[in-house]
């Protein structure tokens, strides 16, 4: 057992023979770091810019659904682009779901820093709020492809999907793999109802109605349907006013 | 006097992990080469979604990361516990249960992540009901090694477990944090984080395991087995106590260094940055203090391929930790972020650092668990020619291609418009991408004449008789 006889001669030698001291300073010391880093992000007002400009985040997220299908089938949006930040509908869920799923985050970023050439080629520099109801962040690391953070409404939808089943027949440098079978498997309300519960769990301001229609919005529709709804609507959500300084 | 050592210790649970780490290695360098050259030739997509790159990178990096590293760093947590304290393992059972627990959530892996089950977060992937397994598996491994200190015959801790233990606990706080979820199915789960905060807690745990699991995991594996397989004391005693306190405090703080200029408030990252400066004065300490362990007796490395792949191993993590607070530089970082540099960076301190350092290691280990030499030193020797080469073509073409890439991206021509396209700077790539699948293939190479050498071994010991002569020998006392 531990050699008692003789008394350690400092702190460290003390840790260096007493393994439940060295455990828990050793716990202590690992804590300060992640603490000072990442607690004050959950509280300090200016991590959100909706703080200093309530008008980036839609006023009536989870009060009226985002969009309702009519008997006839057709869409009644209450939301209009460029209102402002809400929760993504069934449809754009259930893309951004395949978008994880296919790990496009891997090699495509959605984060546009605030430097002139990524202005000129991706546009305006991404804000926090942009990523407000992003469970978990898709922000990426590596830009094997281009950002998407801005990616709506660039292309035609007709492009995405063509590009997505067969990028090289419409950029034949591109090395981007093809995603044929996004045209063959087809959505389930069921799932997306309970994909947008566990959303509202984790504080995403879902209105009943919009998880009630959601059946309604993705039945029949197919992975490629969805995948290219939510690719279109990234970045659509808030109007940006050039005139503001959102970030210091 | 070695061989008496097999019934006092529990060597069985570290022949398995030791074996299992060099099948994983082959089979997460494999994948490694198969996806780069997917970039290079993107036609071997086959337009599968099993086999498409965006399902098969998590594949790599989780086979590479827990597979091999995690195997690796249980064989050696394991022998070096047992041996420097002077103790057998706390629990045989729970030894066990780390082991086959373990290769369970190894085996989860290859299944679900071809399948796109994932949390699609770097390094952490698995679906949350592995992520509990992990856990589990984690704590079994942690409480065992802690309770096999407490019962130590000698008088100190020895260094290596500092270590050690420093990552243990690190990743409990990492995993158990960066993995919160609320499950919507059974292989689907959304992070109670979003945006800003999900990103700091994510790049916090993506640094760390870094940090923490690939760097000071594989210090414990440094101290002990570059003093043992040198035959001399650490360096000094002095600078071990710095570098591990240092690396304890510091290592945390450098997760921000991930998102500079993004949408993170600039005082994370500044933060991040500066810890990360700092960082190179202990980093350098602990490379020093294993290099200047040969003082004296650099001739050994004429000679000896095993201490060869240990020091190799301490210049690129000597050249990895000076390369990685530059990059954290916000000025470099405005270049290098996105591109491939990053990329080569990582595979500096993965190839040449953690793969070094665990090569050297499992070979020292092969002969003091299986009581023989090994089956060829010649084939070791290639296998160290093979791993330097293999690395420096690879982080060669990553660092070539990374910046060409930055710089592209941010070219003007004189009319003060963007010089060049996205897709061109696609296409610029290609060639460095074909060459780092060549680095790759030509480390893998070596990896396969490991298993191959560490396989006749285990052979030669079974028709010798070596073990199982030195598992009759009375125990030691």
């Amino acid at each position: 057992m531990v050699d008692k006889k003789t008394k350690p001669k400092s702190f460290q030698e003390w840790l260096e023979v007493n393994i439940w001291g060295l455990l828990i300073v050793t716990a202590l010391v690992l804590s300060v770091g992640g603490l000072v880093e990442i607690v004050p992000l959950f509280y300090m007002k200016n991590t959100m810019e909706y703080h200093t400009y309530p008008e980036i985040v839609w006023d009536k997220a989870g009060e009226e659904p985002i969009v309702t299908v009519d008997e006839a089938g057709q869409q009644q949006w209450n939301w209009k682009t460029g209102e402002g930040m809400r929760p993504y509908t069934a449809l754009e869920l259930a893309g951004r779901d395949i978008y994880q799923r296919e790990g496009c985050y891997l090699c495509h970023s959605q984060m546009i820093r605030p430097f002139r050439d990524e202005r000129e080629r991706y546009g305006h520099y991404s804000l926090a709020s942009e990523s407000m109801f992003d469970h978990p962040f898709q922000w990426g690391s590596k830009r094997t492809g281009p950002d998407l953070a801005r990616v709506g409404g660039k292309y035609s939808d007709e492009w995405q999907r063509q590009h997505l089943r067969a990028p090289r027949s419409l950029v034949p440098e591109s090395v981007m793999p093809g995603y044929p079978w996004l045209d063959e498997n087809y959505l389930s309300g069921k799932k997306m109802q309970r994909h947008m519960r566990g959303m509202r769990v984790v504080g995403v301001p879902y209105s009943d109605a919009d998880i009630e229609g959601a059946p309604a919005l993705v039945e029949g529709k197919t992975e490629m349907d969805a995948l290219v709804t939510y690719l279109q609507v990234l970045g659509t959500m808030v109007a940006l006013d050039e005139s503001k300084t959102y970030r210091e | 006097m070695e061989a008496s050592l097999e019934r006092k210790y529990n060597f069985d649970v570290v022949r398995w992990f030791t074996i299992m780490a060099v099948v994983y290695l082959v089979v997460g360098a494999s994948v490694g080469v198969y996806i780069a050259a997917e970039l290079a030739w993107p036609a071997l997509n086959l337009d599968s979604p099993y086999l498409s790159f965006g399902r098969l990178r998590p594949l790599h990096t989780n086979a590479v990361i827990f597979a091999f590293g995690g195997c690796t760093l249980m064989a050696t947590a394991f022998y070096t516990v047992q041996r420097t304290c002077g103790a057998r393992l706390w629990s045989d059972k729970m030894a066990w249960f780390t082991f086959w627990g373990w290769n369970l959530v190894i085996v989860l892996a290859v299944i679900t992540l071809p399948l796109g089950l994932t949390q699609s977060k770097e390094y952490a992937e698995l679906e949350w009901p592995v992520d509990i397994l992990i856990a589990v598996v984690w704590l079994s491994f942690t409480i065992n090694f802690v309770m096999t200190i407490a019962n130590r015959k000698s008088s100190h801790i020895y260094v290596s477990n500092w270590f050690f233990l420093g990552m243990m606990i690190m990743i409990v706080y990492l995993h158990v944090v960066n993995s919160l979820a609320i499950p919507v199915g059974l292989f689907k789960s959304y992070s109670i984080f979003s945006g800003v905060q999900d990103a700091m807690i994510q790049w916090w745990w993506g640094h760390n395991a870094v940090g923490f699991y690939l760097t000071a995991g594989f210090l414990g594996i440094m101290y002990y087995f570059v003093p043992k397989q040198a035959g001399r004391p650490i360096y000094s005693y002095r600078l071990s106590v710095i570098h591990f306190w240092a690396l304890m405090f510091g290592y945390v703080w450098l997760g921000a260094h991930h998102l500079q200029y993004t949408a993170l408030p600039d005082w994370t990252g500044s933060l991040g940055a500066a810890v990360s400066i700092a960082m190179i004065i202990p980093s350098w300490g602990g490379a020093v203090n294993g290099m200047m362990t040969l003082s004296g007796a650099w001739d050994r490395l004429r000679t000896d391929y095993v201490l060869r792949f240990l020091i190799i191993a301490l210049a690129f993590y000597a050249m990895s930790t000076f390369e990685g607070p530059v990059m954290s530089l916000k000025t470099v970082n405005a270049l290098s972020h996105y591109t491939d540099w990053t990329i080569g960076h990582v595979h500096s301190g993965a190839l040449g650092w953690v793969a070094g350092i665990s090569i050297g290691a499992i070979y020292h280990l092969m002969t003091r668990l299986y009581h023989t030499e090994m089956f060829s030193v010649r084939l070791i020797n290639f296998h160290f020619w093979t791993a330097t080469i293999g690395t420096v073509i690879y982080i060669v073409a990553m660092w070539v291609s990374g910046i060409m890439q930055g710089l592209m991206w941010r070219a003007y021509d004189e009319y003060g418009t963007l010089a060049y396209t996205f897709v061109e700077s696609v296409d610029a790539m290609h060639p460095y991408y074909a060459m780092r699948a060549v680095g790759g293939a030509i480390f893998l190479l070596g990896a396969i004449v490991m298993l191959f050498n560490i396989l006749m071994t285990v052979r030669k010991s079974l028709s010798e008789g070596s073990l199982s002569k030195a598992r009759a020998l009375p125990a030691a006392a």
